[in-house]
């Protein structure tokens, strides 16, 4: 078969590791990362906003580093991990300390862009345990939030920040 | 706000990817990082019949350091070239740029050539590769080819890129020695496209006087614009040089266009205000460059 026999239609069987759990599913060329997470995985955690990049509501970690989901093919990360807000939690479903910082300190009100902001968060802490302010600032740039003013949001990160430090929980998301 | 059908191919290696796009051809294009490409398909503004995929092509993986510059292959993300400190103690200009580019989480996705290739005029990378005299390897199954960044570029999203072709690596030269660099940029919100930046390098004798003064621009032109900024400052003292008169130079050669965001009477005014302010941090980068040294 020559490339140009290739149809648009085409299905694609791929493995994604969707927080540690291997996750066969079956996806067109042009399914979006985005929507193949909350509509073929059923992971509504993940929300999506302005779908081009600009919003940051739809940010996962994909082998670690914050990404994009609705940016990506999901074809294209085939075989790669990627964790959602929904692997931000303790197996048990408790929080962690990014989540339970962003509660403490007020950082959502509608809460539409929190899973953006707790993957981005997260992945920005393992990296950067005792940040600047400036430097939360920079961090979450790429994220935008219609409600709190940044803020609390702000805040909640540096709150993150030291919670981790005195739990010496860590961070990363070990499957 | 769903791209389109596509047929998607997935190469594995330089070669099969050159024999798809040696027989899709213009009906093809070419997916990297897909920070810009995926907003197009979404959006519609890009249809393109079939993609293809280069995210496996590990051989075009890697950023090599040398001795005269920095190479950095087609899947290398933005983010890997920042945090390279190698890479950017070699060319501290890239480190400078790739700062702007973007946000954080957008770069680690995006790679530099995917951003050099797409010839955006509001990119910093072009005007990085402009500035510094680089170069970009092109492929096809015809063969390779080496075209210097200031012949690359025709105009807004347009280059001398054929249509059975790649983009292997860009190579980026170390700066002459005794020189500093800068990239200055403003934009309405951080991490928008630039109303106008500048990428500008300042060449320093021993004694701290001026030989040479360049800037680079994005946002102003249609192609990555190089501008010699010499003449008005040359033999001069950098701590007292006058930056501003470079500016006034840069400012009366472009001729940018207006938008919702910036009306083109404000881009040049900027680009006169820029390029003072980006000389200035470049003579004092080459100075702390001397200094270390």
């Amino acid at each position: 078969m020559t490339a140009s026999d290739v149809s648009p239609d085409a299905t694609y069987d791929i493995l994604l590791r969707v927080n540690g759990v291997p996750r066969p599913v079956s996806v067109t060329s042009r399914r979006l990362l985005s929507d193949c997470i909350r509509h073929d995985l059923g992971l509504t955690g993940t929300h999506v906003g302005c779908e081009h990049g600009v919003c940051g509501c739809c940010t996962i970690l994909l082998d670690g580093a914050p990404v994009r989901s609705c940016l990506l093919l999901a074809v294209s990360v085939d075989g790669q991990d990627l964790t959602t807000v929904e692997g931000c939690a303790n197996p048990d479903g408790s929080l962690r300390p990014v989540q339970q910082a962003f509660r403490e300190c007020h950082g959502l009100q509608c809460g539409f862009c929190t899973p953006g902001f707790v993957t981005t968060a997260t992945a920005f802490l393992a990296q950067h345990p005792d940040p600047t302010r400036a430097e939360v600032v920079a961090a979450i740039s790429g994220n935008l939030c219609r409600c709190t003013g940044y803020q609390n949001i702000i805040s909640s990160v540096m709150c993150a920040a030291e919670l981790i430090r005195q739990t010496d929980t860590d961070a990363v998301i070990e499957p | 706000m769903k791209p389109s059908p596509f047929a998607y191919h997935r190469p594995t290696t330089v070669d099969e990817a050159m024999d798809v796009l040696g027989e899709l051809g213009s009906d093809a294009k070419i997916l990297a990082g897909g920070q810009s490409l995926l907003p197009l398909l979404s959006m519609r503004l890009a249809a393109p019949a079939h993609i293809i995929d280069i995210n496996r092509l590990s051989e075009l993986a890697g950023a090599k350091v040398g001795d005269d510059g920095v190479r950095v292959a087609a899947i290398v993300r933005q983010a890997t070239v920042e945090h390279d400190r190698d890479a950017t103690a070699a060319v501290p200009l890239l480190g400078q740029a790739l700062a702007h580019v973007a946000h954080p989480v957008i770069r680690n996705r995006g790679t530099v050539v995917g951003s050099l290739a797409h010839a955006d005029p509001s990119a910093e990378l072009p005007a990085v590769l402009a500035l510094l005299g680089g170069t970009l390897t092109l492929a096809s199954r015809a063969g390779r080819r080496t075209v210097a960044a200031r012949e690359f570029y025709l105009g807004p999203l347009e280059t001398v890129l054929h249509p059975d072709e790649l983009v292997l690596e860009a190579f980026f030269p170390r700066a002459p020695r005794g020189s500093g660099t800068a990239f200055v940029e403003l934009a309405r919100r951080h991490g928008d496209y630039a109303m106008c930046g500048v990428a500008a390098l300042v060449r320093l004798d021993e004694a701290g006087s001026v030989q040479d003064a360049r800037a680079a621009y994005i946002s102003v032109a249609p192609v990555p614009l190089v501008i010699d900024l010499t003449a008005p400052v040359a033999g001069q003292q950098a701590s007292a040089a006058d930056w501003r008169a470079a500016g006034d130079i840069a400012r009366d050669q472009v001729e940018p266009d207006g938008d919702i965001h910036a009306t083109a009477a404000y881009r040049r005014h900027l680009t006169g205000v820029l390029t003072a302010r980006a000389l200035a941090e470049a003579a004092d980068d080459a100075r702390r460059v001397r200094a270390a040294a």
